[in-house]
């Protein structure tokens, strides 16, 4: 093998390990995954509200100008409306298990699903 | 034979040049809307230019440049957090694969767009603290790999044909 071709094998053993790499940790993430019972909203890395998932209803979430409207139905959460730019939240399918998020960076808002014991 | 001045003001342009293409990059409008700031990492064409043609230390010196300059221009502290983290991820682990010489350039970019990616990763985490966001690692580390093929085969067309110009 000449020099150069031994080096694009490399190259393709590196996207190998790198891919399967990241296919298992998430694998182990989704393991460790099971029904989530609360939506809690996190603002600036803090929990500010709570929510089960059990209770339908719609919550508005204002933090000075920032606002989100996070949905609660069926055992899912999600946000149907925000003033942001690029609305990426809103456009994030329902989550429902435990680890799942719906991130709003610009307004530092995280929706996570966790269970009772966290 | 290049002199220092040779390389100092290729690098001034290449600066300039970088400055342009991430400002391209912003133009762009997100499409897998799915992750906040994905990016291609256009500029890295010019950091593996330089990074081949000239040396760690010039690459080094125009990325560090050209995050600050671009956190200046077009953003804000919070993008200057993320930006620094991936330049200098990719950066690190670029020089650290091109020094072993088992990959080719093309492969030193993917590793590259992968780290950069991983740094914006980790800074989200660090500063959203929740590590859930880990979860975007499943679409942010292939498309690193693809960013990193385009850039790659971008940067060896640029070393080659930059070969031909007796200036540079």
């Amino acid at each position: 093998m000449s020099a150069k071709s031994k080096k694009i094998r490399n190259d393709i053993l590196l996207c190998v390990v790198i891919l399967v790499v990241a296919l298992i940790s998430f694998l182990i993430f989704k393991i460790t995954m099971k029904d989530g019972s609360y939506a809690v909203v996190l603002i600036d890395g803090e929990e500010k509200y709570r929510y089960s998932l059990s209770e339908n209803g719609e919550h508005l979430i204002k933090n000075g100008e920032f606002e989100n409207l996070l949905v609660i139905k069926d055992g899912k959460a999600y946000v149907s409306n925000a003033n942001c730019r690029d609305k990426i939240c809103v456009s994030h399918r329902a989550v429902s298990s435990t680890g799942e998020n719906i991130v709003c960076l610009p307004h530092k808002l995280v929706v996570s699903i966790k269970t009772k014991g966290d | 034979m290049k002199t220092d001045t040779k390389k100092i003001t290729l690098s001034a342009v290449m600066t300039a040049f970088a400055l342009v293409l991430s400002y391209v990059e912003l133009l762009i409008p997100p499409i897998w809307s799915a992750v906040p700031g994905i990016k291609m990492g256009l500029p890295n064409i010019v950091i593996i230019f330089l990074l081949y043609k000239l040396s760690f230390m010039y690459a080094f010196s125009v990325s560090i440049i050209r995050t600050f300059m671009v956190a200046l221009l077009f953003g804000n502290v919070l993008s200057l957090a993320y930006s620094i983290s991936g330049a200098v991820l990719s950066l690190g682990i670029m020089w650290l694969l091109k020094k072993t010489n088992l990959f080719s350039t093309v492969g030193v970019s993917i590793a590259g767009g992968v780290f950069h990616n991983l740094g914006q990763i980790i800074t989200a985490i660090i500063i959203m603290q929740t590590k859930e966001i880990g979860y975007y690692m499943i679409v942010l580390i292939p498309s690193g790999i693809i960013a990193g093929i385009f850039v790659g085969l971008a940067g060896v067309f640029f070393i080659k044909y930059s070969n031909n110009i007796k200036m540079i």
